[in-house]
């Protein structure tokens, strides 16, 4: 029977004028004819549209900062791009994460060599890659819209199965984290290394680190790694407590990925302002 | 309540404006319908008057129209449906509503496809592997331990999710080695299952996950997710998870080191 | 015209639903090859509509729970006119019909110590209805389908062919029983995508096609349930039986009007859900029935005591069994007590939070938010009743569920009779499909593996079958001389409006036909029935029999859903009438059938069975003369109840059911 459980039969050549190679998709042979590669009438093009101008914002912003190697360092806060430091010729932070591990042949911004965490952490997350496969690659634009490309194999070859390796910036960012909030507790001394200030500075460090802390925890690896990788959870009572906690918060993992993604660019931006003595940072104690 | 408003408003039918794909495999295109739309209708109630009073041999598959059975799915204004669930009110009176069948499967007739792709995939996952030795009556799991399969198993198999993949609607050649949002969902179902003994069996369900059914075609966009009538978070509990149990076996040497010292320690059950 | 395809088998299954699945699982398992023809696609069944749960006295939940309880409450439920050997299987083989699901796959939701946990339910004494939630249906043909993938896959590996033992036949539709001579040599298909008939083969044949709930209006049935295969058993020469008993759900939705009749599951009750009319009275405590008084609680403190201590309190009246539940509701809304929407108002929102509502009804609270814009968990649903279930059917033998009196016929599930007496209990049905979904598909192997030679399939009888089924192309053409339209011509068949023979009355349109043969069944012989009413139900419906002779269709052969409901309809007025006969004859009240002129049960009913057969078997169904009826009936006295099954009941309880001299016997 033609609605058999059997599979389907070889499509039939196409019928309709044109070369079969143009006939792909959802105008493959045997589907339904319809012209348009879709009929959405919603406005399915804000939101890859939206994604990709916020991104690309992002970028633009974070690699004026990184190649900046300058206005980093306002005591007593650390911008997150530079933080830990780990170049030879990186500004003297009093205790701050500054340590010369790489020595004096690294001649760009320090920067770069930290970001690369973040960046391949956010590069290869769960919510991200759809992100950028929607907004950028168009794969696809929207749901039900036709995608632009021949050709399509997904991550099960280089360079995108290479996105597996998630779950290692995952560790790594548990790092970065742990030493962006050092910084923020560093930010409660006030310029001279006394402890007992307050500024504005350390409420935008304050919010910033608990971003980037809840974005890190709800990632689909540490939910995985926390708990989801166990088959009974009936025998590990802690496990699936912690594993329903990162459920909560990795069903936010979208908010939190973009509120953080702004919060470092405000943290950032905010030392530039004060750095660069365009602002002074207000003091509360 | 809220419904004793609906009787007054039972007076407030109108006219709107279909148009719906009729044709077959040889070809077809969409027909113009001005139809009688009544208080509380969903369209598959409009396409069934279109049915009964214009067109008698339009074909359109249903079943339950109660969005339990997954039968009546179809494209409405391009979007992922089942028609028993989607409500007139969601429109505008002036909107003209286009409804055309699915379009990732061979059309049969009208809005009906040839689903049997999926029939097809469906054989490819090996079924549930009984414990060996616990007799039937003596199955004992922990609530806790079967909730992630239950909400799988809530799929009614309306073939949404595998309709709006990209995979494979955007990529007829692609159908053969990938299974679709469905079907891995499956094998995460039975991976999770708390007495699935495929492992002792011989049976790698994250491996044939990989090799077999084409996990690493999802590039976990989560068209799935969003068209799934039953809610089912298919991408971030089905599809991710079986991803990162993927990267456990085989991209995860911290992961693999710490399973070698604790078999080699203990002999804890598989899996944990 | 080109012959249709044949294929040879040893068990046919019409029907895939719990009981066809189940039975082909148990006839390829007992070595036969088995076919399995669905209208449908495969996996879509009705059954998944099933909310509530899977009846049977594990005991996980109260271990005061067995097979003795299970049999009691069944027959109580049906009032003693179950036939009680079924029973009996029934209530003595569900638990390992459940547990064996669990060796399939089927995840059921669980009790703290780790079983498979129970819910209480109308009519059951205790906590019995395994359940998933308020899914239940779906879970189980999800798992028996998935079951029979993995015997699929098993012959894939033994012979290189998924189907080369077990092959479901989805989207096909058999329209006839072949015979030769007395027994079963196959059946007459087609397919409802091409349009192509096919033959299949095979000396057993297991009905297994469920209700007839679209003869009726307001229904909780999808459309397939258009009671083929108590037609295909009637044509086939076997006996219906208990047809005037339908079961209308007290609890359907009535508003908005799409939807009405659609399923709002008894677990709500179950879990705590109180009826009220219009002045907020809990009207239940008003309706409790001598028969059932010492079982039901008197006040509504006691009945809210009864949720967390059933051991010292006695259960609410809305868990009385359905017929009582449906008959009150409907007197409710008579004296003008009624919702706006005419119905009752059925309330879980003040007496769960919204939490719990949604984990333990999670299909209903999606069903109100989506279809009628009701937040469950803040106001109450307004529900009325429905036809939801038929306990009458094919005539089955209860060891075997082999029909009477056509060998190789077989039946299972809701389209055999018998199980359920005069009332279906909640829960009753998903085990039993179960129970003799199985037992059909083993006795059916066994009987088709008995034989030495095959039954032939006579070619008269195929050509028959087609001319039948392609009757609905040439209705323009009044003499009925019809033309054959060829599968792939839609131009061989002019649409029936164009061209009107001038002395032929025009074609009808199935769709009208169908929906007047609603409304009549609906309206005169609906929940409450009376004489006057089906007389004139059967009047209308030879009428609309003769129209259905001329029910015409438009395009071609291919999807064709016009010509699908125009062949539908023969089975739906051949149920329609067994139901309106029976009805009228039965003159008493008892379960699913309610007489306003013979309001009381009477026992000496209890003992009859009425039998539906043919009236004139040899005949065509012609009947051109719209008076003549097509069904006769015949009384059966049923076999006394065991006596060791009976000593299970208080001597108090058997006087209310059993007349005087079966006392004796």
């Amino acid at each position: 029977m033609a609605t058999g459980t059997e599979p389907p039969r070889a499509p039939s050549p196409p019928a309709r004028g044109t070369g079969a190679s143009a006939l792909t998709g959802v105008r493959s042979p045997g589907r339904a004819a319809v012209a348009a590669r879709h009929l959405r009438t919603d406005r399915w093009w804000l939101q890859p549209a939206g994604t990709a101008a916020g991104l690309l914002a992002f970028v633009a912003y974070s690699v004026w900062r990184a190649f900046a190697n300058a206005d980093y360092y306002a005591a007593p806060y650390v911008s997150p791009f530079y933080s830990p430091c780990v170049a030879h010729d990186c500004v003297p932070m009093k205790g701050g994460a500054d340590w010369d591990v790489f020595g004096g042949w690294w001649g760009l911004s320090p920067a770069l060599l930290v970001l690369i965490f973040p960046l391949g952490f956010r590069l290869t997350c769960y919510y991200y890659r759809k992100a950028y496969y929607r907004g950028f690659w168009a794969s696809p634009p929207a749901c039900a819209v036709a995608e632009p490309h021949a050709k399509y194999t997904g991550e099960t070859r280089l360079p995108l199965i290479l996105q597996n390796v998630h779950r290692y910036f995952f560790y790594f960012a548990l790092l970065v984290a742990g030493v962006l909030t050092y910084d923020t507790v560093l930010s409660f001394r006030d310029a001279d290394g006394a402890w007992g200030h307050m500024g504005l500075g350390s409420l935008v460090f304050v919010v910033n680190i608990a971003l980037i802390w809840a974005y890190t925890l709800s990632c689909h690896s540490c939910r995985h790694l926390i708990g989801g990788r166990l088959r009974h959870f009936s025998k590990h009572p802690v496990r699936y407590r912690l594993w329903g906690w990162v459920g909560k918060l990795n069903a936010r993992h979208a908010q939190l990925a973009w509120a953080s993604l702004v919060s470092v660019a405000v943290a950032d931006f905010y030392v530039y302002l004060v750095a660069s003595g365009v602002f002074g940072d207000p003091r509360f104690l | 309540m809220s419904t004793s408003t609906g009787a007054a408003a039972s007076a407030t039918s109108y006219e709107a404006r279909f148009r719906v794909w009729r044709g077959d495999a040889d070809g077809g295109g969409l027909h113009d319908f001005r139809v009688e739309v009544n208080d509380g209708e969903v369209v598959l109630d409009i396409i069934h008057r279109i049915q009964a009073t214009q067109a008698p041999d339009l074909a359109v598959r249903w079943n339950c129209k109660a969005g339990k059975c997954g039968s009546c799915s179809a494209e409405v204004n391009g979007r992922p449906r089942l028609m028993c669930m989607t409500r007139m009110t969601d429109f505008a009176r002036d909107e003209t509503l286009t409804v055309t069948p699915l379009r990732a499967f061979p059309v049969l007739r009208d809005l009906v496809t040839d689903v049997s792709f999926n029939y097809e995939k469906a054989r490819e996952v090996p079924g549930f592997v009984p414990p060996p030795g616990v007799a039937a009556g003596e199955y004992r799991m922990d609530q806790v331990d079967v909730d992630r399969s239950q909400e799988f198993r809530k799929c009614i198999e309306c073939y949404l999710c595998q309709n709006t993949c990209h995979v494979v609607r955007d990529h007829e050649e692609n159908k053969t080695a990938f299974a679709g949002p469905r079907f891995l969902m499956r094998v995460a179902e039975l991976d999770m299952h708390p007495l699935d003994a495929a492992a002792q069996a011989g049976l790698d369900r994250r491996r044939t996950a990989q090799e077999e059914h084409g996990l690493g075609y999802c590039n976990i966009t989560k068209c799935c997710t969003d068209v799934c009538p039953e809610g089912i978070k298919i991408t971030d509990n089905a599809l991710i998870p079986l991803k990162e149990r993927a990267a456990d076996r085989k991209y995860d040497p911290l992961v693999w080191l710490g399973s070698k010292i604790r078999r080699r320690g203990a002999a804890s059950g598989p899996g944990a | 015209m080109t012959q249709p395809e044949r294929s040879q088998w040893d068990v046919v299954v019409v029907g895939a639903g719990g009981a066809g699945l189940r039975a082909a699982i148990a006839a390829r398992e007992s070595g036969a090859r088995t076919a399995v023809i669905c209208k449908s696609l495969f996996g879509k069944a009705h059954t998944v509509m099933a909310e509530g749960g899977i009846a049977a006295s594990m005991g996980n939940v109260n271990a005061g729970d067995n097979w003795q309880v299970h049999f009691r409450d069944t027959m109580r439920g049906g009032k003693f006119l179950n036939q009680w050997r079924m029973a009996e299987l029934h209530a003595k083989e569900a638990p390992e019909r459940v547990w064996e699901l669990e060796t399939w796959g089927a995840l059921f939701d669980r009790t703290p110590d780790g079983r498979i946990s129970q819910r209480n339910f109308g009519g059951h004494q205790f906590p019995r209805l395994a359940h998933v939630g308020d899914r239940t249906g779906l879970e189980l043909i999800r798992t028996l389908q998935q079951k029979i993938v993995s015997l699929q896959q098993e012959d894939f590996r033994e012979t290189g062919a998924y189907e080369s033992r077990l092959r479901v036949f989805q989207e096909c539709t058999a329209t006839r029983v072949l015979k030769d001579g007395d027994r079963v040599s196959g059946a007459f298909c087609y397919a409802r995508d091409s349009g192509d008939f096919f033959v299949l083969e095979a000396p057993s044949v297991v009905l297994a096609t469920g209700g007839i709930g679209k003869s009726f209006k307001v229904t909780s049935n999808s459309w397939e349930y258009t009671g083929d295969g108590h037609a295909l058993a009637l044509l086939a020469g076997a006996p219906l039986i208990n047809m005037e008993f339908v079961q209308f759900h007290p609890t359907g939705m009535i508003w908005p009007p799409s939807v009405k009749g659609l399923l709002v599951t008894e677990s709500v009750r179950g879990d705590g859900g109180v009826l009220r009319n219009t002045e907020g009275k809990r009207f239940m405590f008003d309706y409790v029935p001598d028969v059932f008084k010492e079982q039901y609680a008197e006040s509504e403190e006691e009945g809210d005591r009864w949720y967390d201590d059933p051991d010292t309190n006695r259960r609410p009246p809305e868990l009385l069994p359905r017929d009582e539940v449906a008959r009150a509701i409907n007197s409710e809304v008579k004296a003008g007590r009624g919702s706006p929407h005419g119905g009752v108002f059925l309330d879980v929102s003040t007496r769960m939070s919204p939490e719990v509502i949604k984990r333990r009804l999670p299909s209903m609270y999606h069903q109100f938010k989506e279809l009628a814009d009701v937040d469950i968990t803040a106001e109450a649903m307004e529900v009325g009743p429905t036809c939801h279930y038929v306990m009458g059917g094919v005539a089955v033998d209860s060891d075997s569920a082999a029909a009477l009196g056509v060998p190789g016929l077989f039946a299972a599930g809701e389209v055999a009779g018998g199980m359920h007496g005069s009332n279906r209990l909640g829960g009753n049905s998903l085990s039993d499909l179960l129970v003799f979904g199985r037992r059909a598909g083993a006795h059916a192997a066994a009987y088709a593996g008995s034989l030495t030679a095959r039954p032939a399939v006579d070619d008269v009888q195929v050509d028959e079958a087609a001319a039948e089924a392609l009757r609905p192309f040439s209705a323009e053409d009044g003499a009925g001389t019809p033309s054959v339209p060829a599968p792939d011509s839609p131009g061989a068949q002019a649409p029936p409006a164009q061209a009107p023979p001038t002395e032929a009355p025009p074609a009808e349109s199935p769709y009208t036909l169908h929906q007047e043969l609603q409304q009549t069944m609906n309206d005169l012989v609906g929940i409450i029935r009376r004489a006057e009413e089906m007389e004139e139900a059967l009047v209308r419906l030879g009428e609309l029999r003769a129209r259905a002779r001329r029910a015409g269709v438009a395009g071609h052969r291919r999807f064709n859903p016009g010509w699908h409901l125009a062949l539908d309809l023969r089975n739906m007025l051949l149920v329609g009438e067994c139901v309106a006969r029976a009805a009228l004859e039965r003159t008493e009240s008892r379960g699913g059938h309610t007489r306003e002129d013979w309001p009381s049960m009477d026992a000496a009913w209890r003992r009859v069975n009425l039998h539906c057969a043919l009236a004139d078997p040899a005949g065509t169904l012609a009947a051109a003369d719209p008076e003549r009826g097509q069904i006769a009936l015949t009384r059966r006295e049923t076999p006394p109840v065991r006596p060791d099954l009976l000593a299970l009941f208080e001597k108090e309880e058997l006087v209310k059911y059993l007349a005087e001299e079966e006392f004796h016997e």
